[in-house]
Parts: C-alpha cells; structure tokens; sequence
C-alpha cells in the first residue's frame, strides 16, 4: 500500500502533463454554459470549430517534427504559397489548384528537410529560411494583391457542409485520425519517435535516419499547404501577405500545451487537437466578455508557461 | 558520523530500497557495493538530498538531518563525485576549481593572481601539474577528476561519496587517487566508495556495506570477508554458478573453425589520423579480440566497420561480398551489428519502452505495407526478453528506468533481432554488474557457438584474454600484432603493447 501513497504526487504531475489540457477544456466549456449567452448554439460551435481547424491541421504536422526534436517555422509560408498558387490554377480545375499547392508544400518540405538531414542545419534556422523566403515567394508570385475566388467546388470545400458538418471540419477530423494512426501504427511512426529520443543511437541501430527526417518535415509542410488551401477556401480570397500569418505559433503553442515534450521523442495527436481547441475557447471565451486582445495575449501566455512547467517534470527522471 | 536508519524508498513499481540502514564512522573509507538495480544510486541519492526518503531517517553527526536539495548536503559538508564528471568544460581549471567561492580583492572584483596560485598549490597536492589557466575540457579524464575531488574536498567535505570514482582513470591515476583518499582518511574524512573492481575496494576500503534488491545483505569489517563471500553475498548465488567456463572451451571452438572462409574481413581500413591500414579477418563461430590502449583506434575500428565512422580508404567484406563505402543502413543490411561504447547516449533510447527498443531496427519485417504487427512484436520481444533475461516489470517499461545490465542486455537483444553475422561489441560489460556480467559474457560464448562472428573491444584485460580466440592488438591506430592460440594471454597482450610503444 505504501507503494502508490509514494507514487502518488509524482502520478499527479504526469496525469497533469497528460490529461490537463482536456481538464481545462471541460472547466472551460462549463464555464461558458452557464456564464456566455449563446455559448450552446449550434452557430456558435460551428464557427469555432471552422476557425481552429486549420490551426489543427498545422498543428498536426508540427507535433510531428517536434516528435523528431525538431521545429519547423515555415508553415506559415507554405500556407501563404499554397494559397498564392490556387487562382493561378484554379482556372484548370478545383483538382489542379489542389495538386499544385500540395506540390507545393511537397517541395518547401524536401527542402527543410534536406537543410535538416543531409545539410545538418539546426531545423529552427533551417526553417527559418524558408519562413522568411516562402512568404516573399508567394507575394511575388500573387504580385502583392487580393485576389478573389469565385470557383464554386473550392467554395464548397470552406463553406459548404456535409451531413450537417462543414467540410472543413470533416477534412479536419480525418487528418487528425491518418496522423494519429501513422504515429501509432505505422513503421514511419516508430522511427520518428525513435529519433526524436536518440538519433545517434537510431542511426547506428541501422535505420534511414535521413529519409525518415525528410518525410516527415514533407508530411508537415503538405499538411500546411492544405491548411492553406483551406484557409483560402473559406475566405473566398487569396492574400498572400495574411494567409497563415503567425499561424506557426499556435501551432507551436497547441502542441505544447496538448503534452508533447520539445525534446522528442513522444507524439500526442490528440493531446494536440485538445491544444488547440483549448487556446481557441480560450480566446473566445475572452471575446465574448469584451476582453482586449492583449489581455487574451497574456492569458496565452499564462497557459503555454504552465503547460511547459507541468511538462518539466519529464526531464527530470 | 553519518548514519541512514532503516531507509525506504519506492518508486513505481520498484522498491529501490527496503528498510536500509547503514552506518559511515569518521575517518572510514566504507565501500558500498551491490549488483546494479540493488539500491547504491538510490541510497546515495538519499544521502545527497536528490531523493527524500519515504521512510526512515537520517543522522548527521549525532543529530536527525534531512536535506531537501543537494545543496542543502553540501552546505553540510556531504559531497559527491559523479562517474561522469560535474564541472563546466569550456572554464580554466582554476574557475572550475574555485566556482561560487572566487576569491575577491579589495574592490571586490575577481582576484585572478591568487585564484591562480591556491589552485596551483591545491592541484599539486593531487597530482595535478597542468597550468591552472587552461581549459578544463581539454586536460584528461583523470586529471579532471581530480579537480572534481579537489573541488568536492574544499568546500569543507566532512563526508566524501565516491560514485565509481575509476571508471575512467589509467592505473597511475588511480594511484594518485588513493593517495589522496588516505591523506582524506587521516584527516577524519568519512568516504562512501562505489566500485565494482574488487582488488579496489581491498586496497582501500575498511568497512563494506553489501546491498541486493534494495536491502543491506551485509555490512561489516572488509578485512573479515572473503572474497568469493562478497561475491556470492552480492550476487545471492554461489561463487561456482558465477564462474565462467573459461579459455578452454573457447579455443576448442576457434580451431574448429580455422578452415572456414572468414565472414568479416576488414583491409586496410584508413582515417585521417585515427586508423592506418588497419586489417583482419573474423571466422564464423570466432572471437577477436582487438586489444590496445585508450585511443588505440578500437572503438573508431568498430565504428568504422559499422559505417559509423568515415573512412579516407578501405573495404569491409561481409562473407565475401564488398560493402563498398558503408552506411549504418548498409552495414545492417549485410549483417553486421554493432554495439556501442556508449551505451546512454549511442545506444539505447531511455524514453521508449523495452519493447520499442527490441524492435527498433527490425520493424521493416515485422510489419506489412508499413503497418506494424504488435503480435509479430511481441513474439520478437518474449523470445529475447527470455533468452537474455531481461528483467522489466513488463515490455512497455521505459528502458532508462531499468538498470545499467539490463538496458546493456535490451541494447543486445535489438542487435541480435537483426540475424546479424557478425557481432562489434565496445566494451560490452563496461558498468554493469558482476552477475550481468557473466551472462553477457557466457552470451557472446552462446553466440560465437551458434557461428556467428565476434569482435569484442574490452578494456577488462582478462575479459579480453578469456574472451577472444585471437587478439589483434592496436596502438595510434595501427595493428601491432596478434596474439594467437597460446600467445593469448594477459602478459603477451602487455608485452605487444609495450613493443608498440617502443615502436
């Protein structure tokens, strides 16, 4: 019996790490049913899940390189470039404007990837690059203006609803399913975690360290071309200088607070989802009573300071 | 002086210690000593205030003590020397030695002249005569184990815990050592000395205190125990099982086998300045060892091998067939695992589980269309878990929770999942205990029986002796001989080192 008194608080602080994020969510929900009017509508859960969705989907793809004690920054960019290269083919079909900014995405991805595996750049300057580049790519190729997006199939894909759902959502929640399956399940996923706890060992122990490294800054960066898409979708518009701005943040910040530790190795797909559902509440809720932006900025902060604090005690032992 | 009275520690699912009492008078150089996993970290983290005890108490100088932090020990006079050295590598010496306590002149700025000179004065008094300006980083691994003793004695230690203080030192430096432990001695110091080289704990040591799975199964005069007592006290068993077959039944093996083509030749391996036209052949069921001293060019030889290390010129034939410029991915692929010196940072990956860890390299054939089969898995997992008797307290147990035999035998069982031909082990029984010792020990015999080949890097000369059919000796990188049949002993193996060295 002595055993699990002993255990105890050190049980706690790892429950906290792991399931804390979904105790806030639920203490945050209850809050906004009693306390928000209109929190419990339909409309309002619906623009809510409409609006985390794409932060979802990029945050999907960082948990992943994170899990290789990696970051990437370009995500953003790739968003950008993604959306950049829709209304130039958008003209060839709904199909094509897909393919080319999935190609996109594909090619930002080898790129980071190569940087990190073969080049052997730290992934934060080698994703900086192309933070920086990707963004003045896609502004040069839009020539710095708005341009609108009349295509009816793309607009279905951002507004339009499937059995009551809207499709983003839809597209949203299958993405969360395939990564969280291609973590679990998947030889790929194993090696990632493998690397992200000890490379030099993975490497010795035989496996394409490289090729793992370069699929997986791949799989994160199509993940963001198709946030991009999406984002594009839903705002009729393409604007290449505001598609995903900042978008590599809250993607950063939603895997954090979901659990996943910077130093790699371990990948929680849901704990990330959960993430960034809970920094969505919380900014709404935060809108909802006419809070100023910055005081939600600083509640954020609060949030990501104690979610790095519960997840300290990992390293610890 | 120091005393632990009946301690008790769990953590999940380990009770590390079990009712521990333990008593260091002053002035005595009290060895601890168990197999790993028996509760010497634990207790010695205890002792420093990294753990709190769940039960029990401690007693310093004659009043309860507790110390929440390792600070707190130290304010107390409790200090500690790490196997892995604790100083800042990139500072002089002189700063290392005097962090946190520099001496200030009158303007209170940092007094460099003085620094310099008591640290001159202190190091000499431990053997130390490299200029107290340079980089920590750059001197020895010994030397700069003594100015962690140094240091660790300064800061008016009353009690000194030494954590495997040898590990890393050359015979010379051991000696010093010991001449500073009984200057320590004579000056009423009480020290906790952790080894796992017995002709250490004898030479120095005056009380011993026996730890097995986390409870003190003796403690008492070392003087009044035998050897083979200790041993057989550590190890619950008796000294006979321990016992490995020796040379015999290995060289029976070897000449069997002489005729057989050589399933790794390596020829005329060449990098930079650590390997020069380094070649030998290994035969199916054969051990070779390769000998030489620190910075021979053993490990960089192996790593090489294994595609872990670049290479100017040279090849690497696995039964005959050319590797051509090898890659780790390449080198697994032919057959070849490699198991490295160390084993934390190179080796294992602490954070997955037992299981992960097995089937790490061999997920490919253990899955369809990238789909991985937990049954298939966990078949892998049982039969080695089973064969190299690892204990965990299940396969999803985190291998850094386990201890250092244990992490070393899942290291094994991952390469051998492999159906490797050829097996490189660097320093295979470096930091384990005794009884995981002779299992991985009597493994490699197993191993080379079953004709696979084995090239054994062991600092331990009588490991290497026992253990190899032939050993291909190094020094700088280049083969200085080899020992073969008869010649295979320890002093042939010194004598060709030595002829090396005249060289």
């Amino acid at each position: 019996m002595t055993t699990q008194v002993a255990a105890r608080p050190a049980v706690n602080l790892k429950g906290l790490s792991q399931y804390g994020v979904y105790l806030a969510i639920l203490l945050l929900v209850l809050y906004n049913i009693f306390f928000t009017p209109y929190f419990l509508t339909w409309s309002n859960l619906r623009i809510q899940l409409i609006q985390v969705a794409p932060i979802v989907i990029v945050a999907l793809g960082m948990a992943l390189v994170i899990g290789t004690e990696g970051i990437d920054l370009s995500v953003g960019s790739v968003m950008a470039l993604a959306a950049a290269l829709i209304p130039l083919y958008l003209g060839y079909g709904v199909v094509a404007a897909i393919i080319a900014s999935v190609l996109a995405g594909v090619a930002v991805g080898f790129i980071n990837g190569v940087l990190v595996a073969r080049v052997g750049l730290q992934p934060i300057v080698a994703t900086l690059a192309l933070f920086v580049g990707g963004r003045g790519l896609a502004v040069v190729i839009t020539h710095g203006q708005l341009k609108d997006v009349r295509n009816p199939d793309l607009i279905y894909l951002g507004s339009g609803d499937l059995l009551g759902i809207p499709v983003l959502v839809w597209v949203a929640a299958a993405l969360v399913l395939v990564v969280a399956f291609l973590v679990r399940r998947t030889v790929f996923g194993r090696r990632l975690l493998a690397i992200g706890g000890n490379r030099p060992a993975t490497e010795l122990a035989g496996l394409p360290v490289k090729r793992v490294l370069i699929t997986v800054y791949i799989v994160c960066a199509v993940l963001a071309s198709i946030a991009g898409l999406l984002s594009v979708a839903r705002i009729q518009s393409s604007d290449a200088s505001a598609v995903g701005l900042l978008i590599e943040l809250s993607a950063i910040t939603a895997v954090v607070v979901g659990g996943t530790p910077l130093t790699g190795g371990r990948v929680r797909v849901l704990g990330t989802v959960a993430g960034a559902l809970l920094m969505q509440l919380v900014i709404a809720t935060m809108i909802k009573h006419n809070l100023q932006p910055s005081t939600t900025e600083m509640v954020q902060a609060v949030i990501i300071l104690i979610a790095v604090y519960v997840a300290r005690e990992r390293k610890t032992r | 002086m120091l005393e632990v009275i009946d301690v008790s520690k769990t953590f999940p699912g380990v009770r590390a210690l079990d009712h521990v009492s333990f008593t260091l008078n002053q002035g005595e150089v009290h060895a601890l000593v168990g197999e790993n996993g028996a509760g010497k970290s634990t207790l010695i983290k205890v002792l420093t205030g990294v753990y709190q005890p769940d039960d029990g108490e401690l007693r310093y100088q004659q009043q309860k003590a507790q110390f929440g932090t390792p600070m707190d020990a130290q304010h107390a006079g409790i200090s500690t020397i790490y196997q892995e050295v604790n100083l800042v590598p990139l500072m002089s010496v002189a700063h290392n030695l005097f962090l946190g306590r520099e001496p200030r002149n009158r303007l209170g700025l940092l007094d460099e002249g003085r620094m310099h000179r008591e640290a001159r004065e202190i190091l000499a008094g431990y053997g130390v005569t490299a200029d107290v300006r340079r980089q920590l980083g750059t001197l020895a691994l010994g030397e700069q184990q003594m100015v962690a003793l140094a240091r660790a004695v300064m800061i008016d230690a009353k009690v000194v815990i030494m954590d495997e203080p040898t590990s890393s030192l050359e015979p010379r430096e051991v000696a010093t050592l010991f001449g500073v432990i009984r200057d320590l001695h004579s000056r009423g110091i009480g020290i906790i000395y952790v080894s796992h080289r017995l002709d250490e704990l004898y030479q120095i040591c005056d009380a011993v205190t026996i730890l097995r799975d986390g409870k003190v199964v003796h403690t008492g005069k070392l003087t009044d125990l035998e050897r083979i007592r200790l041993v057989s006290l550590m190890l619950g068993r008796e000294m006979s099982e321990v016992r490995r077959e020796g040379a015999t039944a290995f060289s029976g093996a070897a000449t069997g086998d002489t005729g057989a083509a050589p399933v790794l030749r390596a020829s005329g391996l060449t990098s930079r300045t650590k390997l020069h036209d380094i070649s030998f052949e290994v035969r199916p069921g054969e051990v070779v060892g390769l000998g030489g001293l620190l910075g021979a060019g053993r490990s960089e030889t192996i790593k090489a091998i294994g595609g872990a290390y670049p290479l100017d010129s040279g090849d690497v034939q696995v039964n005959g067939v050319d590797l051509k410029k090898p890659t780790t991915v390449r080198a697994v692929k032919a057959g070849i695992a490699v198991q490295p010196e160390d084993r934390k940072a190179e080796g294992i990956i602490a954070g997955l589980s037992v299981r992960e860890n097995i089937a790490l390299a061999v997920l490919p054939q253990l899955s369809r269309l990238g789909l991985v089969s937990d049954s298939k898995i966990d078949a892998i997992v049982e039969k080695y878990m089973t064969r190299l008797r690892i204990k965990a307290s299940s396969p999803d147990q985190l291998v850094g929770d386990l201890s250092g035999g244990n992490q070393q035998k899942v290291l094994l069982a991952r390469l051998l999942a492999t159906g490797p031909k050829v097996l490189l082990l660097d320093e295979p029984t470096r930091g384990i205990d005794v009884g995981a010792k002779a299992e991985v020990q009597s493994l490699i015999d197993e191993l080379a029986a079953e004709g696979l080949g084995v090239v054994l890097v062991s600092s331990d000369a009588e490991e290497l002796i026992e253990g190899a059919d032939r050993v291909v000796v190094l020094r700088d990188g280049v083969v200085v001989g080899v020992l073969t049949g008869a010649e295979v002993t320890t002093e042939d193996l010194m004598a060709t080192i030595a002829a090396g060295g005249n060289a």
